[in-house]
């Protein structure tokens, strides 16, 4: 199953039109929604992150869900049951790469669920739907 | 609550806050430079100094920011101590997404701090921080870097701060933000330094609700789509305004060596095709805009004395700043030109006026007017960027009266010394890059601001080289309907790279899904009475239009439309504020 990836960071002009495509799925304005992000790697003149869930096989959002509000996605990633969560915030401390964003107005997570709408809106190919081979070490 | 009518009233005197609905306002003049100069008009008394607590700083947004893209921009609005008379400037980056998502749909800064501090600005209120540890750090490169530190939010904030131009109040220093987006016109960094105020550090990432989940998607879709394959954003994206460099010194318009010039043989090394070819290190982008014009030059150089050591520098360029940097003084060798950049950036200097002060300078010091006495031993020639970058250094710290006169603007340095006629300002404010024909020149003097923005009474010049030129009324006609239409785009705080993308009905439109539905027969009147407001600001403040100061110069230089008659200026200023006030 395909999953969002970051093609090549270095094209990233830092618009957020991913971020602001993000919130737009539920049909509204702003960032509160938004379940990626991208700033500065410390100051413009450097470039940008961009922070996407990285679909973990094992995530460890998941490990660490209190009332397993999280399950674990098809090809890797999690999908959020809103009613189970109960807004503890574990998950956003959990996540090494800080890819777990916060809700403050429903005081949940927000969590990429790889659909790729943000994509669309890439105008610099930073972004892309793949499917990627979990990496495997060898012995 | 849908639309942004929340105004954070701040007092750094007494380090108090309160938020007021101002929905009166921004129902009625939407946001932008509509809501702020309601407010400059509320809060800024007859006869406030420019530098004194009086003079309350506004920061407005509108209703379309951070719901669709290409409307990120705030509008400040300001007394500004270069002109006396009304300050507005604008800006992007992040921070009219950041002001808005915040919470907030102006932000008004009154009174002065007795000691240096710096604000942080959330959804949750005011932080009024100590800057004293700060206040000193002359590159506003490095104030930004300390602040960042300090302050939460990385990705969904934006950092104003000052450098040491606007700690020692010269008047024509700006505020930057993202490290490449300037407040950069009319002084608004000296007017930071009068507060003692180094740095703004705003975040807001809240959510926006619309009218219509549906409606604004589709809304939505066909900017987006529209902006990214219209051929004049490609022309922003893939050049940038640097693209102008060229056609206009074949046009001969292009202004060089203090306007003695409108042409260089070697204007090709300033050219943005050059540069992007080779320099160009990274290009950037507003917040909620895919067009990324900022365009940044990365520039390698040994260190002297180290074998293989180098440093590279990244350099955001812009047409305007090759012009008063470049052709204006005759720095068309392209390094020495981003350095200059680069030194006008870290201390922050408004590049214009910089480049426009130094002209006049250095012409006066061939004519015998100042000498090395004066500038402590610079002795000031075209081309030589060095000397100029260390004339940028001493221009900020003022260390004898001729810098100190400099500090104030070229206008009022050439009635202490003189070359009144060759000092390149239009109302006080210094002249952007344009001689095209008569019409730019009336725009200068007419423009609210005396800014090319106002009106782009250049593009009339351009287009008239193929027809034939409009006669001085009207000329102020058209200018004063552009000048209308963009009081509109500011006060939506749509940015005005995408004016042909935010047509009328693709406004009223938007509008609606934000919840601001504006009848159009009153929409059609807005930018008219908009700019009215201006202009009574501006009487208020001392302005006459009959006093207006026409430079020699640019009636002696050949534009592409031969010599720029006296006669038609005047005949066109008079005419323009005649339907000002009377349309």
């Amino acid at each position: 199953m395909a999953r969002l990836v970051v093609m090549d960071a270095d094209r990233c002009v830092g618009c957020q039109l991913c971020m602001f495509a993000c919130n737009r799925r539920f049909g509204e304005g702003g960032l509160e929604k938004a379940a990626l992000k991208v700033k500065s790697t410390g100051g413009f003149e450097r470039g940008f992150v961009v922070v996407v869930c990285r679909a973990c096989p094992d995530p460890p959002c998941l490990k660490v869900c209190p009332v397993d509000a999280l399950d674990y996605r098809k090809g890797g990633g999690v999908i959020l049951n809103v009613n189970k969560c109960i807004g503890c915030g574990r998950c956003v401390d959990a996540c090494p790469v800080n890819a777990v964003f916060w809700d403050k107005n429903a005081n949940k997570p927000d969590i990429c669920v790889h659909c790729g709408y943000c994509v669309s809106y890439c105008p610099y190919d930073v972004l892309a739907m793949k499917e990627v081979e979990p990496f495997e070490v060898a012995n | 609550m849908k639309l942004p009518t929340n105004v954070l009233n701040i007092d750094l005197a007494r380090r108090q806050y309160r938020v007021e609905d101002r929905a009166d306002l921004f129902q009625y003049y939407i946001g932008g430079t509509g809501v702020a100069i309601n407010l400059l008009r509320e809060n800024c008394p007859k006869g406030a100094d420019p530098l004194g607590p009086d003079n309350p700083i506004i920061f407005a947004v509108g209703p379309l920011v951070g719901l669709y893209p290409l409307a990120s921009k705030t509008v400040a609005m300001f007394k500004s101590p270069l002109t006396g008379n009304l300050g507005e400037s604008h800006a992007g980056g992040r921070s009219a997404v950041s002001i808005r998502l915040a919470g907030y749909g102006a932000i008004m800064i009154r009174g002065a701090s007795e000691s240096p501090l710096y604000l942080s600005i959330k959804d949750t209120g005011v932080e009024f921080k100590d800057a004293s540890g700060i206040w000193g750090i002359v590159s506003s490169v490095t104030t930004g870097r300390v602040v960042r530190e300090l302050e939460t939010g990385a990705g969904t904030r934006t950092i104003m701060r000052i450098g040491g131009a606007g700690e020692n109040l010269v008047r024509y220093a700006m505020v930057t933000t993202e490290t490449y987006r300037h407040f950069g016109r009319l002084g608004l960094g000296a007017v930071f330094g009068s507060k003692k105020l180094k740095a703004i550090a705003i975040c807001g990432e809240m959510g926006l609700e619309v009218e219509s989940r549906k409606e604004y998607r589709k809304a939505y879709d066909d900017i987006y789509h529209r902006a990214v394959e219209s051929p004049l954003m490609r022309k922003y994206h893939d050049i940038g305004t640097s693209a102008n460099i060229m056609p206009l010194n074949l046009l001969k318009g292009l202004p060089t060596r203090n306007l003695t010039s409108v042409s260089s043989p070697d204007a090709i090394n300033i050219s943005g095709e050059h540069l992007a070819e080779e320099y160009l290190g990274r290009r950037v982008s507003c917040a909620h805009c895919p067009v990324a014009c900022i365009h940044i030059a990365g520039l390698r150089e040994p260190y002297e004395n180290e074998p293989y050591f180098y440093k590279t520098t990244m350099i955001a360029y812009d047409y305007e700043l090759l012009y008063s940097l470049g052709s204006m003084l005759g720095v068309f060798d392209e390094k020495g030109l981003l350095r200059l950049i680069d030194s006008v950036e870290l201390w922050g200097l408004d590049a214009m006026s910089t480049g426009v002060v130094l002209a006049w300078a250095t012409e006066a010091m061939e004519k015998g007017l100042i000498t090395e006495a004066e500038t402590l031993g610079l002795n000031l020639k075209w081309g030589d960027s060095d000397t100029y970058s260390k004339a940028v250094e001493q221009i900020v710290k003022q260390r004898n009266e001729f810098y100190a006169n400099i500090a104030r603007g070229v206008e009022y340095a050439s009635k202490i010394y003189g070359g009144e006629d060759f000092a390149l300002a239009f109302g006080g404010n210094e002249m952007p890059g344009y001689h095209t024909g008569p019409v730019t020149h009336v725009g200068f003097l007419t423009g609210a601001r005396h800014s090319h923005l106002d009106a782009a009474g250049y593009s009339i010049d351009q287009a008239a080289l193929k027809d034939k030129l409009p006669d001085p009324k009207e000329a102020a006609a058209r200018l004063l309907k552009e000048e209308v239409w963009r009081q509109i785009l500011s006060s939506l705080v749509v940015c005005f790279f995408a004016r042909n993308i935010y047509d009328r009905d693709t406004i009223l439109k938007t509008l609606e899904t934000a919840g601001h539905k504006v009848a159009p027969e009153r929409f059609d009147r807005l930018g008219l009475e908009i700019l009215r407001e201006k202009n009574q600001f501006k009487l208020e403040h001392g302005f006459n239009p009959n006093a207006l100061r026409i430079p020699k110069r640019i009636l002696e230089i050949d534009s592409p439309h031969g010599k720029v008659q006296e006669s038609y200026l005047k005949e066109a200023v008079e005419e323009f504020y005649r339907l000002l006030a009377s349309e």
